[in-house]
């Protein structure tokens, strides 16, 4: 179980405090917990803080009740965090199967790492030897990120908006991903998504809000905030117009 | 061959015992093996140190292996070797040099290294620099590769210098007929205080030709590198000249890539990019595991590659 407690994270600008996480509390034990919520409301920062790319301001962060808080990126990731950025970063020279190789953290066989990549939607054979480099698009990046997350198969995986650059026709092979990704690691998967069909399959949904945790619960309980919400938008567009 | 010169042949050829094929392997300033093929000989100059390699023409799947090994300290040994391919010939060339000293004195080869290659010819070429040793005397080589490509003939070139020589200046020249091509790839790595330059010069004389230079590098420590590319497209043709190079520590690159198009048709590209690596590179095998130090070595052995 993951547990956050009264997460707090300034940066500075312009030579003023600026708050982009305030006082986030929140436990996670589901299979499936998707976190949505406007640009720029702090859910990618809250994903850095758990996998320990950012340190919070103030907060703890427990992970099977032990407290993590100050433990480094490496240390996080050997306890069991995993995380799939919103942009894949590319590497000149590194291929894709070592990529694998080192995600799975010990040698594996070409048919290994091939499984991982058809899990993804990838023909293998293609994409085994490419460099991941510019040579390869962002959805193709996307996907090659995703199959990291699934070679290392560890108790906490977070993705950072995985649909982002996928096509639609591959976006139900997505949630089977996150499906069977559960079955192997029978525990929490951690999805920031805007898309309505990611939140379906959500046990829990956080909607977090400039900074804030602005609801949490089941889709039934959310989603029709959310609607609403969107619905006040555009009625106060319509009246603009 | 003794343990040292046994164990800098696999550094610098992969060669575990004499290879197959034709081969000429000299061993502090000397000749220290042989062979000969039907299609392709070996004969030692007459007029200054060096051998001519004479490749039939047609001669196919063949390679030639011409190490250099030094394990004396002090050696300053300088050879002249002239390859003659023949025409439509497909072969393999591994040269190489590797510098063992235990000294105090300078040791340094100097390989001057003229091609001739004949018309559709094809070759591969690959050289490969090592220098060990914990003696205080510096490591030093100096090649110089000058390559005349015929008509329709192409050359590709890998050239790794990855560790422990002091000091390199690397010289090459081309010059390309109708429909030649010239693939360069260069690998550097420099730690320590060494310093290594490198310096090509491309010319597209024919209708047609091409040639790609990449250079990769890292330049660790107090280490300097100098990257000096010049293509001149004096007809139709396209060349292409790149150089990345990763910075670390207090490293120095100065790259300087050179075009100079003296035909209204020549096509010709330069890229250079030269940085520290980047930190999203190191955060993202963080996640994987890694400790920043394992990430490094990671991203680095993977660029080198």
């Amino acid at each position: 179980m993951l547990e956050l407690k009264d997460i707090c994270f300034n940066v500075r600008q312009d030579s003023k405090e600026k708050e982009i996480l305030k006082n986030i509390n929140l436990k996670i034990d589901e299979r499936f917990v998707a976190i949505t919520g406007p640009n720029g409301g702090g859910k990618s920062t809250l994903a850095k803080i758990i996998a320990g790319i950012e340190k919070p301001t103030s907060g703890k962060i427990i992970l099977d009740g032990e407290d993590i808080t100050d433990l480094s990126i490496t240390d996080r990731a050997n306890k069991g965090v995993s995380f799939a950025f919103q942009q894949p970063v590319r590497f000149k020279g590194l291929t894709v199967k070592d990529l694998i190789t080192l995600a799975s953290g010990k040698k594996i066989t070409i048919a290994e790492a091939c499984s991982y990549l058809s899990e993804v939607g990838l023909c293998a054979k293609d994409y085994i030897n490419r460099e991941v480099n510019a040579s390869l698009s962002g959805g193709e990046l996307k996907r090659i990120e995703i199959a990291m997350i699934i070679a290392r198969g560890t108790k906490l995986s977070l993705f950072d908006e995985p649909e982002a650059g996928i096509d639609l026709w591959s976006f139900n092979n997505l949630i089977r991903v996150f499906e069977s990704l559960h079955e192997k690691i029978k525990g929490s998967i951690i999805i920031i998504s805007h898309q309505e069909r990611i939140l379906n399959i959500a046990d829990k949904i956080i909607v977090l809000s400039g900074g804030e945790v602005t609801a949490v619960g089941t889709k039934d309980e959310v989603m029709p905030k959310l609607i609403e919400s969107s619905e006040a938008c555009s009625t106060l567009l319509d009246k603009l117009a | 061959m003794d343990a040292i010169q046994k164990s800098m042949l696999e550094k610098i050829a992969d060669l575990h015992e004499v290879p197959e094929g034709a081969y000429n392997i000299r061993s502090n300033g000397a000749l220290a093996g042989r062979n000969t093929t039907a299609n392709i000989d070996i004969v030692t100059k007459q007029d200054k140190p060096g051998i001519d390699i004479i490749i039939k023409p047609g001669t196919k799947n063949e390679s030639v292996h011409i190490p250099v090994i030094l394990s004396e300290s002090g050696l300053n040994d300088c050879v002249y070797n002239d390859f003659y391919i023949g025409e439509g010939a497909d072969v393999v060339i591994v040269a190489g040099c590797g510098i063992h000293n235990c000294g105090t004195d300078t040791s340094e080869h100097d390989g001057i290294h003229t091609f001739f290659i004949g018309k559709n010819a094809k070759v591969k070429y690959i050289e490969k620099h090592y220098g060990e040793g914990d003696g205080t005397g510096e490591k030093i080589l100096n090649p110089t590769t000058i390559v005349h490509i015929d008509e329709g003939g192409y050359m590709e070139m890998e050239t790794t210098q990855i560790k422990g020589v002091d000091s390199t200046i690397r010289d090459t020249q081309a010059d390309l007929k109708d429909g030649a091509s010239l693939v360069i790839k260069e690998k550097i790595m420099t730690h320590g205080n060494q310093t290594a330059e490198t310096n090509f010069v491309v010319n597209l004389d024919g209708v047609d030709s091409s040639a790609n230079v990449i250079s990769r590098s890292v330049a660790k420590d107090s280490s300097k590198q100098v990257f000096n590319s010049k293509i001149c497209g004096n007809n139709k043709c396209y060349g292409h000249t790149e150089c990345d190079a990763i910075l670390m520590d207090n490293g120095h690159v100065n790259a300087v890539p050179s075009l100079e198009a003296n035909d209204l048709d020549a096509s010709l590209i330069h890229e250079a990019a030269i940085g520290k690596i980047a930190g999203e590179q190191l955060i993202k095998l963080m996640t994987l595991g890694l400790t920043e130090h394992e990430a490094e070595e990671q991203i680095i052995n993977g660029f080198m590659k």
